[in-house]
C-alpha cells in the first residue's frame, strides 16, 4: 500500500505547498523543546545524561586517564592462579598477564563507544533507507522490503550476528557490520509503520489536494514527522549494541589482536580464574551495566518526553 | 481466529523459503570449508577434496541447493560433519535443554514479575515500589555473560550451595534414562526423583541469569498497565457496585492490566532464543545455542542450515501463540480475528 498516491508531475510548482511547509515545521520544533524541557525535569533522564557524559569522557581521554599502558604485562608479579589484587599502584588489581585491570577497562570504553556508535549509525542508516524505500513507494516494494526484513527478523539476533560476524572473519569492523545488520529491520519496520501513519493525516491529504509532488511530501513532511520513533529506538540500539558487542567478544568472535582490551572479552579471560580473581570478572561487568543502563535511561526518557499522548 | 491462524502459518512458507536460499549462501559464505576444520590446517589437497566429496560439497551449488531443499521438505536435515550424526537427532537431542531453560526462565520472571509489578503499582511510592523500579532499571542492563559469572561465583563456588555447570551430575547419575531429554521430566517419568531434582538444581542459577531481564520488563510493565487500569472509569464503576476488593481486582485490574504483559512475555520469549545461547556458554549446557555457536565455528553446514531453519520455524510459532492468546484476554480482539 503506498502512502501518498500523487499521479504523475503535478501542477508545477505550486507554491501553496511552502505554506505548508511553515507549520509542520515550527510544531517539530515545538515538540523538540516541549521534550528537551521535559527530559531535564526527569531524575532518571540526568542521571542517565551524567552516566553517559562519564563514559564518553573516559573513552575519549582514555589515554590521559589510564595510568599504565593497557597492554603492557608485568608477568614478574604473576604466579599461577594468584593474581595481586587492588593496591595504591594498581587501583583495580592485575589480570592474568599482569596488566593494570584499570587501565584495560580504561581504553575497553572506546572499543565500546566506538562499536556502540558506528554499528547503529549503520544499522539505522541502512535501515531508514529500506524503511523510506518501503514506506514511500509501496506496492510490490514495499512488499518485496519488508518479506526480506521478515525473513532477517525470524533468525534469533545473537545468532544473525555470530553468523555475520563468522562470515567476515574477526576484527572490530566485523563486530560492528554484525550488530549493525541486527538492527537493519528494526529500524526499517519502525520507519515505514510511522511514515505509514503518518501519511494517513491530515496535512498530507492537504499537501496532495495542493498539488505538490510525492517527493516533497515524502522527503518534507512525511519523513520529519515520523523520526521521532526512530530517535528513541536509536538511543535504545545503543545500548543493546554494546551488549552485543561486548557478548559477541565473549563467545571469542571479537577482535583477532588479543591484546585489545575488550570488555567482553576481558570477561571470558576471567572465566578460568573465577574462583581465584572474581574481582576480575566483576569489573568488565560493571563497566557494561553502567554504560548500557545510561543510554537505556536517555532512551527511555526520550520515548516519554517524545510521546504526543503525554503532551500537556 | 482459525482463519487467522491458517493465514499466518501459510505466510511461514514464504519466509521459510528465503530463509533457506539465505542460509544456503551464507553457509558457503563462511571463509574456510568444513574439511579445514575436521582436518586442520595441514590436510592435504587430496584428502580435503575427498572430504568435500564424501558431504557433497564438489558439486555445483545449484544441485547442492536442490539437493538440501528435497531433503529439508523430508525434514532430513542431513549429517552433522562434526558430530557424524544426523541433524535431525542432533536438534531433538539438544532443543528439549534450550526449552527446559528458557521455560525456567520465563517462569521466573513471571511468577516474580506480575505480582512484584501489582504490588509496587498498588503501593506507588513506598520503599517497595521505589526498590523495584530501581531493580528492574539495573536489571534490564545487565546481560547473561556479566550476572551467570556472578552467580556461580557466590553460588556454586562461595557456598556451594549449587551446580555451577551443566544439566545434571553425571557421575551421580550416569545411568539416568533420557526418554524424552528433559531431563527433569524424564526424572519424573521413569521415577528417577532424585535425578529430577538434580536436574531442577542445575537448572536454578542459569535461569535467573536469562530470566533477570524478562523479570525487569514484566515488573515494568505489569506496574504501568496495573497503574493505567486502576484509574479507568470502569474500576470506579465496579467499585460503586459494591464489589468486593478481590473480585475487582481479579476480574476489573488484572484482567485488563493482562493485555501489555503477554505483548511483553511474547516479546521476551522470543528474544530468550538469543539470551539461551550465551546462557548455555555461560553455564556449559549442551542445547540448541551451544550447538549452532559451535557449528559456525566448526562450518558444519548441514547442522547450521538445519538448525537455523528449526529455529527460525519455533521463533515464528510463538510469536503467532502469543498473538492468538491476546484474544484469552481481550474479547474484542477475538471478535476481530
Amino acid at each position: 500500500m503506498s502512502i501518498i498516491e500523487v499521479a504523475g508531475p503535478s501542477a508545477g510548482g505550486f507554491q501553496g505547498g511552502e505554506l505548508l511547509v511553515q507549520p509542520a515545521e515550527e510544531s517539530s520544533a515545538g515538540l523538540l523543546r516541549d521534550a528537551f524541557r521535559r527530559l531535564r525535569r526527569n531524575p532518571l533522564a540526568i542521571f542517565g545524561a551524567v552516566l553517559i557524559t562519564v563514559f564518553v569522557i573516559v573513552a575519549v581521554f582514555a589515554p590521559l586517564l589510564a595510568p599504565y599502558d593497557p597492554v603492557a604485562t608485568d608477568l614478574s608479579q604473576i604466579r599461577p592462579g594468584v593474581f595481586p589484587g587492588p593496591s595504591a599502584q594498581h587501583l583495580l588489581g592485575l589480570d592474568q598477564l599482569g596488566r593494570d585491570e584499570l587501565s584495560r577497562l580504561i581504553y575497553g570504553a572506546r572499543y565500546s563507544l566506538l562499536i556502540g556508535v558506528v554499528s547503529t549509525a549503520m544499522g539505522a542508516s541502512v535501515g531508514m533507507s529500506f524503511g523510506l524505500l518501503a514506506g514511500a513507494f509501496g506496492g510490490w516494494v514495499d512488499g518485496v522490503v519488508m518479506r526480506l526484513m521478515d525473513v532477517m527478523l525470524s533468525i534469533p539476533g545473537l545468532l544473525l550476528a555470530i553468523g555475520v560476524a563468522a562470515v567476515l572473519g574477526r576484527s572490530i569492523v566485523s563486530i560492528m557490520i554484525a550488530v549493525a545488520v541486527v538492527n537493519v529491520p528494526i529500524f526499517a519496520r519502525l520507519l515505514r509503520s510511522s511514515m505509514l501513519v503518518q501519511g494517513r493525516s491530515d496535512y498530507v491529504l492537504a499537501s496532495r489536494s495542493l498539488g505538490v509532488t510525492r517527493r516533497k511530501i515524502v522527503l518534507g513532511h512525511v519523513l520529519p514527522n515520523s523520526l521521532a520513533p526512530v530517535i528513541v529506538q536509536a538511543t535504545l540500539a545503543l545500548a543493546t549494541a554494546i551488549v552485543e558487542a561486548a557478548g559477541l567478544a565473549y563467545l571469542g568472535l571479537g577482535s583477532e589482536d588479543p591484546r585489545i582490551p575488550e570488555w567482553g572479552r576481558m570477561l571470558a579471560e576471567t572465566q578460568s580464574f573465577l574462583a581465584s580473581a572474581p574481582l576480575l570478572a566483576l569489573w568488565p561487568g560493571v563497566a557494561i551495566v553502567v554504560s548500557v543502563l545510561g543510554f537505556y535511561l536517555i532512551g527511555e526518557a526520550l520515548r516519554e518526553a517524545l510521546d504526543p499522548k503525554l503532551r500537556s | 481466529m482459525v482463519k487467522f491462524a491458517v493465514r499466518r502459518l501459510l505466510l511461514l512458507v514464504p519466509i521459510l523459503f528465503g530463509l533457506s536460499v539465505l542460509v544456503f549462501v551464507f553457509v558457503r559464505a563462511l571463509p574456510g570449508g568444513p574439511e579445514a576444520a575436521l582436518l586442520g590446517e595441514r590436510a592435504t589437497p587430496e584428502r580435503a577434496a575427498q572430504v568435500r566429496a564424501a558431504y557433497g560439497f564438489d558439486q555445483p551449488l545449484l544441485v547442492q541447493y536442490g539437493k538440501y531443499l528435497g531433503q529439508t521438505l523430508h525434514l532430513n536435515f542431513g549429517t552433522s560433519t562434526r558430530y557424524r550424526t544426523a541433524v535431525i537427532d542432533e536438534i531433538t537431542r539438544r532443543f528439549p535443554a534450550t526449552i527446559e531453560l528458557g521455560l525456567s526462565a520465563i517462569v521466573f520472571a513471571i511468577v516474580l514479575g506480575i505480582p512484584l509489578g501489582y504490588l509496587a503499582a498498588r503501593r506507588r511510592g513506598t520503599w517497595l515500589d521505589n526498590a523495584s523500579t530501581v531493580g528492574s532499571l539495573l536489571g534490564i542492563a545487565i546481560p547473561v555473560f556479566v550476572l551467570g559469572p556472578l552467580l556461580k561465583y557466590l553460588f556454586a563456588i562461595k557456598l556451594g550451595w549449587l551446580p555451577a555447570t551443566g544439566r545434571q551430575d553425571t557421575r551421580g547419575f550416569f545411568d539416568a534414562q533420557h526418554p524424552t531429554n528433559f531431563f527433569v521430566l524424564d526424572g519424573l517419568v521413569t521415577g528417577n526423583f532424585p535425578a529430577a531434582w538434580d536436574a531442577v538444581k542445575h537448572l536454578i542459577l542459569p535461569a535467573i541469569a536469562l530470566g533477570t531481564i524478562p523479570l525487569a520488563f514484566i515488573t515494568r510493565i505489569t506496574r504501568a498497565a496495573v497503574l493505567e487500569v486502576t484509574g479507568a472509569d470502569f474500576v470506579r464503576t465496579a467499585e460503586a457496585k459494591g464489589l468486593t476488593k478481590q473480585v475487582v481486582t481479579r476480574r476489573h485490574v488484572l484482567r485488563n492490566a493482562m493485555l501489555p504483559v503477554v505483548t511483553i512475555v511474547g516479546l521476551q520469549t522470543g528474544l530468550l532464543l538469543s539470551g539461551a545461547i550465551l546462557t548455555e556458554n555461560v553455564f556449559a549446557i549442551q542445547g540448541m545455542g551451544q550447538l549452532m555457536s559451535g557449528a559456525i565455528f566448526d562450518r558444519d553446514y548441514a547442522v547450521l542450515q538445519g538448525g537455523i531453519l528449526f529455529l527460525a520455524t519455533v521463533f515464528i510459532l510463538i510469536n503467532l501463540l502469543v498473538d492468538l492468546s491476546y484474544g484469552l484476554f481481550d474479547p474484542r480482539v477475538r471478535a476481530a480475528t
